[in-house]
């Protein structure tokens, strides 16, 4: 997944939705673990500002 | 002077978590808060509206945090057609900022320490079990020693997920949210207003919530396997361009609110979630603010009992579980069933639930005339009734 962090405002909803403990979260970035990630696409759906897109 | 060792850290000083922390710490625990941010309160992500009824037991109401007292819920069906619910009780929107601040104040004054800048990043783990907290601060990595890791670091929780509970909600249990704090638009200032429709927000709502004349927090919910690549954004953008074209956008918020039942699991050893890390808000509204700071009062005095036993075992923390139940686990449990049936709502239906309220006269507006008269026009219309009033009682 590739996070567009222009868009992102690091509202965590994706951390919520993911099933796999892909996502880390700090104060300043939204990290989505491609090793972890099952490709779900749960956090694309879920993000409120479509900051997330498929892809390496 | 921060130590390396406490009975109980709490991650996240939110409502929730600065409740938690002063209950534990008036009841003897001594406890650390760690915040991510520079203060508690920021960045405000938070519709902001409350009962008075659903605060008032664990902080004394300051007007400082209060941006307006609401008096009356407007409801606004898919056709236009509007009707009031009075005689509900009385609410607030508050100042998230300087409410957040308020009760990490109190948690502090009784004792506990409060920590900011301080991102957690993992437990530390002894012999198989967890022993404390790794964190950064201000650029380098730490660890402070504890008893029991209290999780209080929201909708975007890690912490339960480090102890290997299961956290994750279904898309249907969120709802992905757009919020616009708004300036230079019409609103009554003592009435929050709620729309309702499927091309308005597709299994959720619009909300306007006044913070005084001229300003109000305009936000959308919409769930989250409705959620198409139109997203919440789209919604709000089309809502906004209807009914406040020459507002003013001051604060644009996103972010996510679950409409889930509470977690199977909120404790094991040495660690208890709360609020919405343990997804302690009412699946209907929304609202989280109250049911995270009963919660909290009900783990922190629980975690000082467990402080004075030397007992941090999942059996003996279940005991946070059961009160939590009793009190208003059970009561989300019928919210989400409720949730289950609302969230596919034709427009029809909501038409039809603003006409039943529009026949009450104000003086004789009560939730049980209210009940009478939809039983008499339509029985069904009885469950949407209740989603309405649920929806001003305990945001």
């Amino acid at each position: 997944m590739i996070i567009n962090r222009d868009l992102c405002d690091i509202c965590g909803s994706c951390v919520a939705v993911c099933p796999a403990d892909a996502i880390e979260i700090s104060e300043f970035k939204v990290t989505i673990l491609d090793e972890v990630c099952i490709n779900c696409l749960k956090c694309i759906q879920v993000c409120p500002i479509k900051a997330i897109k498929e892809g390496n | 002077m921060i130590s390396s060792k406490y009975d109980v850290v709490v991650i996240g000083s939110g409502p929730t978590g600065s409740v938690t922390a002063r209950y534990a710490a008036e009841n003897g625990a001594s406890v650390l808060i760690l915040e991510r941010d520079r203060e508690p309160g920021i960045p405000v992500r938070c519709a902001e509206g409350v009962s008075h009824n659903g605060i008032a037991p664990f902080i004394d109401i300051d007007q400082r945090w209060i941006a307006s007292r609401i008096e009356t819920a407007k409801l606004t069906a898919p056709n236009g057609e509007s009707a009031y619910l009075y005689n509900n009780g009385i609410g607030y929107v508050l100042e998230r900022r300087l409410f957040d601040n308020a009760l990490a104040e109190l948690a502090c004054r009784n004792g506990a320490q409060l920590l900011t800048k301080a991102n957690a990043t993992g437990l530390v783990w002894k012999n198989n079990r967890i022993s404390g907290v790794k964190y950064t601060h201000l650029g380098q990595k730490k660890e402070v020693l504890c008893d029991l890791v209290i999780g209080a670091d929201g909708v975007e929780s890690r912490v339960g997920r480090w102890a290997g509970i299961k956290t994750d909600v279904a898309l249907k249990d969120i709802d992905t949210c757009v919020q616009y704090t708004m300036v230079d638009i019409k609103v009554e200032k003592d009435t929050i207003e709620f729309f309702f429709g499927t091309d308005i927000s597709p299994g959720g709502y619009v909300w306007i919530f006044p913070k005084s004349e001229d300003t109000a927090n305009v936000g959308i919910g919409i769930s989250g396997h409705m959620a198409t690549e139109k997203g919440p954004k789209y919604y709000l953008d089309n809502f906004v361009e209807r009914h406040f074209p020459k507002g003013k956008i001051t604060c644009r918020v996103y972010g996510g609110v679950t409409t889930a039942k509470t977690l199977k699991k909120i404790v094991k050893n040495n660690i208890m979630l709360v609020g919405d890390a343990a997804r302690q808000v009412n699946p209907l509204t929304g609202g989280g603010i109250a049911q995270g700071m009963h919660a909290a009062s009900i783990a922190g005095k629980i975690a000082a009992e467990a402080v004075k036993r030397e007992d941090f075992s999942s059996q003996f923390l279940k005991k946070y579980r059961k009160e939590w139940d009793i009190r208003l686990g059970n009561i989300q449990n019928t919210m989400y069933s409720m949730k289950e049936k609302v969230i596919n709502m034709s427009n029809d239906r909501f038409n039809r639930l603003v006409k039943v309220c529009q026949g009450i006269p104000r003086d004789e507006f009560s939730l049980k005339k209210l009940f009478t008269e939809a039983v008499k026009g339509d029985p069904k219309l009885i469950l949407d009734i209740a989603k309405a009033f649920v929806v001003y009682k305990m945001k």
